[in-house]
Order: structure tokens, then sequence, then C-alpha cells
């Protein structure tokens, strides 16, 4: 991974020097070796804080739709995942394409602190990652971990190692993706009983603080007036009274990003009460596909998605649960 | 819901039904005029189209106390704006498979198309989802999604 992040460097410092772009959007040093932040360079000086490691899980596309406002081209690094989210955003108007440089590169499956840190570890200090273990350093000495038990949930099931969008690529090594079905755990709360999936949510919803992290980090979510924060939405009560969005703030959200939700996994990596926020969406992403062909959003920055669209012959809403024993 | 006027404890669900204008308001009214009946206790709602309603609106009316929710628009193919109820469809097949993952009982939700003409296929649509919506009881879950105790 250190020479992809070397190669990184480097480019984002050519592009820089030689006024193709105006600043790169990247990955930044935190505090700590696993806490990068989303940053954007404008000069090589500051590329020395640029990092490229085990903890960049963070999707980049969103920024554009502010920084690309400015003069100038823009440069981004983007994972496979990432890219859709950005077509999808393109697809939207929301960035313009002509103004983005996408520098695609490799992603061998990004680390979840926290899962390290279940693991015993703590005050980590660096971590190698070696095929499919990784090394953890720490003030206390060196543990090695199966890379399958610390990797994000969204890595688990990854989509493909294919970027859908670039203008060049670093790609140094081979890019296995996992293999597990993303559909499994949407099937298996399917076969339960009404109750049981009720019993499931309201567990894992009353842990919701409404942070709106999972919002402000999704890169569907794009809005200029987000329904959650509009009084003229037409279904805000007279007086002041939160209850609706309160109570059914999931539900509306999930709503909103369906058929535009490309399954990037932004907002369960940043709940900060772990709610599987990802298969809320994935279960509109199941039935699009099950009711009206296969569709993956931002695949390409073209078309109709599956709520602008029908067919005639659609399935009616009376056939929904029809033998499917649900 | 209790009738307080008459005592009666039998439960009497409270039903929002999303009438599009040009087609099933009208069912509902050749119903009136042909003195075919269907319970007081369905609210009629009047859109412009089926296509009209957003989604919020029936998580708003189940917020508010709405045991069920039927939408009525024209036959796929009889829109008066020609296409509106085909997205209706999409949206709300997709809405009430949603609401049943997430463990609110699929009987609550409905859509159904009633032409102008339709006026005993609108009494016998709404008597019978009324009926339905009894045998179910009072909608609790989709009021209280995000508490732990139960109302
Ligand atoms: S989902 Fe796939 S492409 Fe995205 S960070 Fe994880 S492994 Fe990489
Ligand atoms: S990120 Fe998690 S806790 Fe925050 S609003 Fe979303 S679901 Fe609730
Ligand atoms: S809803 Fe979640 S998975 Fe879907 S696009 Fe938004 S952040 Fe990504």
């Amino acid at each position: 991974m250190r020479d992809v992040e070397q190669k990184m460097i480097e480019r984002a410092a050519a592009l820089l020097q030689n006024g193709e772009v105006a600043r790169v959007v990247g990955w930044k040093k935190g505090e700590f070796y696993f806490d990068p932040a989303p940053a954007v360079f404008e000069t090589v000086d500051e590329l020395k804080d640029f990092v490229y490691n085990g903890f960049c899980g963070a999707n980049l596309s969103k920024y554009l739709i502010k920084v690309s406002k400015n003069e100038g081209k823009t440069a981004i690094f983007m994972k496979p995942c990432d890219s859709y989210s950005f077509n999808q955003l393109v697809k939207e108007h929301r960035v313009d394409r002509e103004k983005i440089y996408v520098i695609a590169v490799e992603c061998q499956g990004k680390l979840d602190i926290e899962k390290i840190k279940a693991n015993g570890v703590t005050a980590v200090t660096n971590v190698e990652e070696n095929g499919d273990k990784v090394t953890v350093s720490s003030l206390y000495g060196e543990t090695v971990l199966d890379k399958a038990d610390v990797m994000l949930g969204k890595c688990l099931t990854c989509k493909g190692k294919t970027h859908q969008a670039k203008d060049e690529d670093i790609i140094l090594h081979e890019m296995p993706a996992p293999a597990n079905n993303r559909f499994d755990e949407v099937a298996k709360l399917e076969a339960m009983t009404e109750d049981e999936r009720f019993a499931f949510w309201k567990e894992q919803l009353q842990k919701c603080i409404r942070c709106n992290a999972c919002r402000n980090v999704c890169p569907a979510c794009s809005c200029l007036k987000c329904v959650f924060d509009n009084p003229s939405s037409g279904v805000a009560a007279k007086a002041n009274d939160d209850r609706f969005e309160e109570q059914l703030f999931h539900v509306i959200r999930a709503f909103h990003v369906s058929g535009r939700c490309t399954d990037c996994g932004e907002c369960s990596r940043v709940c900060p009460q772990n709610i599987p926020l990802h298969l809320l969406n994935r279960k509109f992403i199941k039935d699009i596909d099950g009711f009206y062909g296969e569709y993956q959003a931002g695949e390409t920055a073209e078309g109709k998605t599956p709520l602008t669209s029908y067919k005639e012959e659609d399935l009616e809403v009376s056939d929904v649960f029809k033998g499917e024993g649900k | 819901m209790q009738d307080v006027t008459t005592g009666n404890k039998e439960f009497k669900p409270n039903i929002v039904a999303f009438c599009c204008n040009w087609c099933s308001y009208a069912g509902a009214d050749l119903a009136g005029s042909s003195r075919l009946t269907y319970p007081a206790n369905v609210k009629i709602i009047r859109v412009p189209c089926s296509c009209r309603v957003n989604p919020m609106f029936v998580l708003k009316a189940f917020q508010q106390g709405a045991d069920g929710v039927i939408l009525c628009g024209c036959h796929p193919g009889d829109c008066h704006y020609v296409t509106g109820n085909y997205y209706t469809r999409r949206r709300m097949a997709l809405l009430f498979s949603f609401l049943n993952y997430m463990g609110i009982e699929k009987e609550r939700t409905r859509v159904e198309w009633v032409s102008a003409a339709e006026g005993a296929k609108f009494s016998a649509v709404m008597n019978d989802f009324v009926k339905t919506v009894t045998e179910l009881g009072e909608n609790k879950r989709l009021t209280d999604l995000r508490v732990k105790e139960g109302k």
C-alpha cells in the first residue's frame, strides 16, 4: 500500500505543479494512524500530510459538490465504490464531469478501527496489511489479525473492484473482491415474521440519537433543502412538533434515496450507534432488482432511475406480497 | 378508537383513502348517488392524481393515527395525466414492501384502481378494507417505531 500512496502523492504533485488542476481531493493524516480525514490539497507543500492507508474508507465524492464549484479543475482519488457515487452525482447534475479529473486508486478493502479495538488491541500506532492478515502495532507490542475480521462492513460485501469512472488509474496490485452476497442479510430478515422484524428494527432504531450523520455523509442525500430541515415540505406540523420526522426518520431517509442509493455503505460506517442502515437501503435495491429488473445506481452517469420510469406491464401493488411468504 | 357517544367499545379503525379526482373520487360520488354505502370511518382525501401522493403523506397519515391507508386511482392506462399512476404503482409497491420489511402489517396498506364508473367497486373495496383493518386492530407500530416500550 505504501507504494500506492507514494505514487498518488507524485501524481497529485505533478498535476498541481503543471497547473492541470487547481486542487486535489484526498485524505490527510489525522491525529492517529487510524483516523485520516478527507481533505483538499491546493499546493504541493500541503501534500506532505497526504495519506492513503487501510483507514481511508471515507467516500470523497460528495465533497465535489462544493469544491468543484470553485475556479479550475479538481482532481479526486476514488476507490471503486466511490466511483458509483460519483456517477450518480454527475447524473443528478450535482457535479460537472468536465471539471473533475478522476484518479482511480487501488483498494484492498478498508479497515474498521472499532473491530481492531474489539480484538483487545489498544493504543494502535501502525497497521501493516499483508494479504489476508493485518499486523497491528501498538504501544504494547504486535498483534496479527485476520483481515476479514477487522474490515469495514461495507468491504465484506464489496460490489466489485472495477471503477465505474476514471481518467487515469493507480492500480499496482491485484484486487480480489470478497465473495459474500450482499443480499443475504436482507433475505434473512425477510424470512422472519412481521413481529420478529418489528422487534428487530425497533431495537435497532431506538438507539438512534438523530445526529444526522447518516444523512450528511450520504452522496445520494444532496438536496439543497433537505426535507428534514424544510418547514414547507407540506408534511410539517403547524405547531412546532417534530414527532413525525423523529419517528419516521429512517423510513423517509431510506425512501428518499431509493433508486439512487449506490450501496456505498457510508451511512452504516458513520453511524455512531452502529445501526445497520445499509439493511434498509438494500431492501429497496433488492426489491427494485426483483420487481423491475436488475439495476445498479451509479453504474453509469446517464439514464433514468427505477422510480422515474415505468413499464406498462409492471407488477401490481396487490401482487407484491403474493407467493413470497413475506 | 372508542365511540364515546354510544359507549360502543367495538374497534372502529381510522382509514385514510387518497382518491384521485378524475376516477376514484368520481367513483365514490357514484357510489353515493347509487345509494351504495361505505363505512363512515373512511376519510377521503381528494388528490389531483394518485401520483400526487408523496410517500410522506402515507407515513404522516399513519403517524397521526390512521390504522389503514388506501390509495385509489384510475386504472393503469386511463390516467387523466396519461402516466401518473404508473409512477404511483412503482412507488407504492416499494414503499409498502419496505414497511412490511420493518414489521408493519402488510394488510394496512393497499392500492386499488377504481374508475369513475365503478361505484360498486368503490363501495366493495372500502367495505373490505375496513373489515380487514378492523380485524387487525389498532396501528401501534408505525407510531412508535423508535420507542422502546409499546404505548
Ligand atoms: S467497498 Fe470495496 S471498493 Fe469500497 S472501500 Fe470497501 S473494498 Fe474498497
Ligand atoms: S447516523 Fe445513526 S444515530 Fe445518527 S441519525 Fe443516522 S441512524 Fe441515527
Ligand atoms: S444511503 Fe447509505 S449506502 Fe446508500 S448512497 Fe447513501 S450513504 Fe451510501
